[in-house]
């Protein structure tokens, strides 16, 4: 064979510097490319907002790049776009993210239109407005999409009113119409900073380059004003209805979306609820559950379940869509394959299966640049060390058919689970909640 | 690019090799050609179920154990039925290839089509549908094809139309499958990690013994030539209007197909950019606040389909607005063309474009599967030099051949107020 295969990223072969505005800088050579990408985070997502400015966080975010006080609209657009560059920021619920991408040659100027918007924005009332009215749109759609109904009834019976997770993003139009551009350009000024900033590079660049670029670009950076970090805990309750029902008018199937309090990223049972959550959804085409609804039953054409596993108690789910005459079975089934996770240990061959998928698919995963910059984004932001990646086979193997039993007990508590659907009113077919 | 490997074995199968080590990864694909455009009235959405049931199973890989074996071995694999083909991947370490390579060779003849999983899949593919229906969208698009298309198969969804999805059975999809499945219909492609010489031989191995046969002659009828303006309008329940314009365009062998996917880089935009905020149609619409978003698509068909604009409307304006300045910007764009700026910033956007499209072997074979669907196995290599000798000229001429009102389907989705529409 010939040529150069990257190894898997570790503490050896990434560059990592901090700054002492607080910013960590990682950089990750591959010069088996052409291109550069970008990936970053930093405190200011929307666990900072009001409930009655929800949405705020990640208008914020979106509106960075309408102009700023070096750059317009046009000239910020036109200087990623003539290039063939892309870069965009957004809001998360514990952070705002950025990527971006760029031929090589062309990091430098994609390091300083990142740190014009994230530094110096502007938020021109014309391009704010017009931010508005295109998620406005965005939210008005999504009221007629009964996959966005049914994970938004999830969210919001599973978190109370008073927990951050009980919102989306993006808000609801209500609380957008509510956005000021003071609230952005206030928001901005309390929340975007560097303390705690994440910037990771990697493509077919120099490290020591580009951390000197980065430096320059972010180095002399500072918000005294930034808050301390929030964390959002589990909480204590949930709806009294677990069993919402969106009637959405104008449809042919429902959709169904479940969940419970799954763990944290940083939770040391993690990797055990992620190895039952391949079992049961994942491994196979959508492991047991896709066996149940799908392939024996031949009820859905999607059922899955996902293990969010973020910065705080982010839900564990199973989606499925399904002809609505079948709603009840297919919940009947998903739920006794949840019942069957938590009553009995996995079989070694299953156990094993999914090992061999969690560590064989990592040459997958590593094989772009994005995939690169998001892996080694995840292991400083969730403070995995450098070496996680290097380690990892090792973690996996290191996993019982035991500890997927008590990840399964300790989270998949059914008579806590939310069952929430969207879909056509069988008895009055046009009809709207 | 250079280092393509294109051979054919004797029974006529087409390979196309090509070696790349930036990651110890492979991905291996079978193309075939036939995708919906090749099914006649009744059996619309047949080639789909067809590669749903190449899941299903053979005696020597019976259902679900690819899927465990894949998965095992880290690998990701899918397939994917278009119009023109229908392709199927799997992308593993390189160390692990084999087993994809043993299954795609086995199920070529030996896949099962099991009447049980015939009718259990039936529903999945009937649920697929109606989750695609939940999408308004989905039936303007429909509706735009049908009138568009009158008598080629580009006319139906490649879902198929549900009345068929019902009443399609058993032995219509194996005949279609034996049909249509043989070496000479047929390209195994491989990205990656290995060695050309030792990957042929493997290939040679696999599929050398399938026995030979003419290549299939294919359910195909042209189009005959539009003689003036179509316009459909699609009502659903809703909040959100959509506005759609489309102009007959060639196949993606004709060089005039280049001119128009630079015409249309200038116009919506193309690259990496997931957005193009300076893209003239963006600045027209998106900026005045008509709409929240504008896109365009010129997809590379064998034969001569759309180039589709479609604008989601802002919730107080309407579809008038959207196609009174689309046309004005198609009226200056013949009337003016293009500048020297705009055409290098296209030219730009292309080349990172394709830098970013090589970072995965997946992608890169995907383009491979794809150029021999085209009929030109170099159609993917020579991609960006063929966009790069476009000129300001061409941009012109193209966009008076193309963008003619007599070429012309325009399709309309209505929300209605679903207060209104409930039964008493």
């Amino acid at each position: 064979m010939t040529g150069q295969q990257a190894s898997i990223p570790n503490s050896s072969n990434i560059a990592r510097a901090e700054l002492d505005n607080g910013i960590t800088l990682l950089v990750y050579e591959n010069p088996a490319v052409q291109s550069v990408n970008l990936m970053g985070s930093l405190h200011a997502g929307s666990i900072y907002e009001s409930p009655d400015k929800s949405g705020l966080a990640s208008l914020a975010a979106g509106a960075l790049m309408t102009g700023t006080s070096e750059r317009d609209f046009d000239a910020i657009h036109g200087a990623l776009e003539d290039i063939g560059a892309d870069l965009g920021f957004r809001g998360h619920i514990h952070k705002a993210g950025l990527s971006g991408k760029a031929l090589a040659e062309d990091l430098s100027l994609l390091l300083n239109v990142a740190a014009e918007a994230l530094r110096n924005p502007i938020f021109p009332a014309e391009h704010v407005e017009r931010l508005r009215g295109e998620r406005l749109t965005w939210l008005q759609y999504s009221s007629f999409d009964t996959r966005y109904r049914a994970a938004k009834a999830m969210r919001e019976a599973l978190y109370p009113a008073a927990h951050p997770y009980h919102y989306g993003t993006y808000g609801d139009e209500e609380s957008i119409a509510k956005i000021s551009v003071d609230d952005l350009i206030s928001f901005h000024a309390a929340h975007f900073g560097p303390r705690g900033m994440i910037l990771v590079i990697v493509g077919a660049v120099d490290s020591a380059d580009a951390i000197k670029l980065a430096t320059e670009s972010f180095g002399d950076w500072r918000n005294p004003a930034q808050p301390a970090v929030r964390q959002a805990a589990a909480p204590d309750t949930c709806s009294d209805d677990l069993r919402p029902v969106v009637f959405v008018p104008g449809k042919t199937q429902s959709d169904i979306c479940m969940g419970l309090i799954g763990p944290a990223r940083k939770a040391d049972d993690y990797l055990a609820a992620q190895l039952a959550n391949s079992v049961l959804g994942v491994f196979g085409m959508m492991g047991r559950i896709g066996k149940s609804v799908r392939e024996e039953k031949g009820l859905a054409y999607y059922a899955f379940s996902r293990l969010g596993g973020g910065h705080g108690p982010d839900p564990w789910t199973v989606s499925a869509g399904v002809n609505p005459e079948n709603v009840e079975l297919a919940v009947a089934s998903i739920l006794e394959e949840i019942k069957r996770l938590r009553s009995e240990v996995v079989s070694d061959e299953d156990l094993a299966d999914n090992q061999s998928y969690f560590t064989g698919r990592m040459p997958l995963r590593l094989e772009s640049n994005e995939g690169i910059a998001s892996h080694i984004h995840s292991m400083e932001s969730f403070k995995l060390g450098l070496d996680y990646l290097a380690n990892y086979d090792e973690l996996i193997y290191r996993i019982t058919k035991e500890d997927l039993l008590r990840a399964a007990q300790r989270y998949l508590r059914s008579e806590r689970m939310v069952v929430a659907v969207a879909g056509p009113d069988r008895e009055n077919p046009e009809s709207a909640d | 690019m250079t280092n393509l490997t294109h051979h054919t074995l004797p029974n006529g199968l087409t390979v196309l090799l090509r070696e790349a080590h930036s990651a110890p990864v492979i991905s291996w694909w079978l193309a075939y050609r036939v995708g919906s455009r090749n099914e006649p009235t009744g059996l619309t959405g047949i080639s789909h179920w067809v590669e749903h049931m190449m899941f299903k199973g053979t005696e020597r890989f019976p259902a679900g154990a690819l899927d465990r074996e894949i998965d095992r071995a880290g690998g990701q694999w899918n397939a994917f039925t278009s119009m023109d083909a229908t392709k199927y991947f799997e992308t593993l370490p390189a160390g692990k290839i084999d087993i994809a390579m043993e299954a795609e060779a086995d199920r070529m003849t030996n896949a099962l089509f099991d009447p049980d999983e015939t009718e259990s899949e039936r529903t999945v593919i009937i649920s697929e549908r109606q989750g695609a229906e939940n999408q308004p969208t989905f039936w303007l698009q429909e509706e735009v094809r049908g009138a568009a298309f009158r008598v080629h198969g580009y006319h139906h969804e490649i879902i198929g139309d549900e009345t068929d999805l019902r009443r399609m059975t058993r032995d219509d999809l194996f005949n279609h499958y034996r049909r249509h499945y043989s070496p000479a219909n047929a390209a195994a492609i491989a990205v990656g990690a290995f060695d050309s010489d030792e990957m042929l031989a493997k290939i040679e191995r696999l599929f050398g013994s399938i026995e030979a046969s003419a290549a299939p002659e294919l359910f195909a009828r042209p189009e005959p030539a539009q003689s003036g303006e179509r316009r459909v309008v699609v009502e659903r329940p809703g909040k959100t209007a959509f506005f759609e314009l489309c102009h007959r365009a060639p196949a993606a062998d004709h060089e005039d197909w280049f001119k128009l996917q630079i015409m249309n880089a200038i116009l919506s935009g193309s690259g990496g950019a997931s957005d193009n905020k300076t893209s003239r149609l963006y600045r027209a619409l998106v900026k005045t606040e008509i709409a929240a978003g504008v896109g365009a698509w010129l997809m590379p068909t064998v034969d001569p389909y759309l180039y589709s604009i479609i604008v989601t409307l802002r919730d107080d304006r309407q579809p008038k607005e959207a196609e009174a300045v689309l046309l004005d910007e198609i009226a200056r764009l013949q009337a003016d063309g293009v500048s020297e700026a705009e055409l290098e910033k296209a030219r730009k956007q292309t080349r990172a474009a394709f830098a970013y499209s090589a970072e995965s072997v997946t992608e890169q074979a995907y383009g491979l599967a794809q150029s021999f669907i085209l009929g030109d196995v170099h159609w993917f290599d020579r991609y960006s030099e063929r966009l790069m000798a476009v000129s300001a000229d061409d941009v012109l001429e193209v966009a008076n051949r193309y963008l003619a009102p007599k070429n012309r389907v325009v399709g309309i989705l209505k929300p209605t107020d679903p207060e209104e529409e409930a039964p008493a």
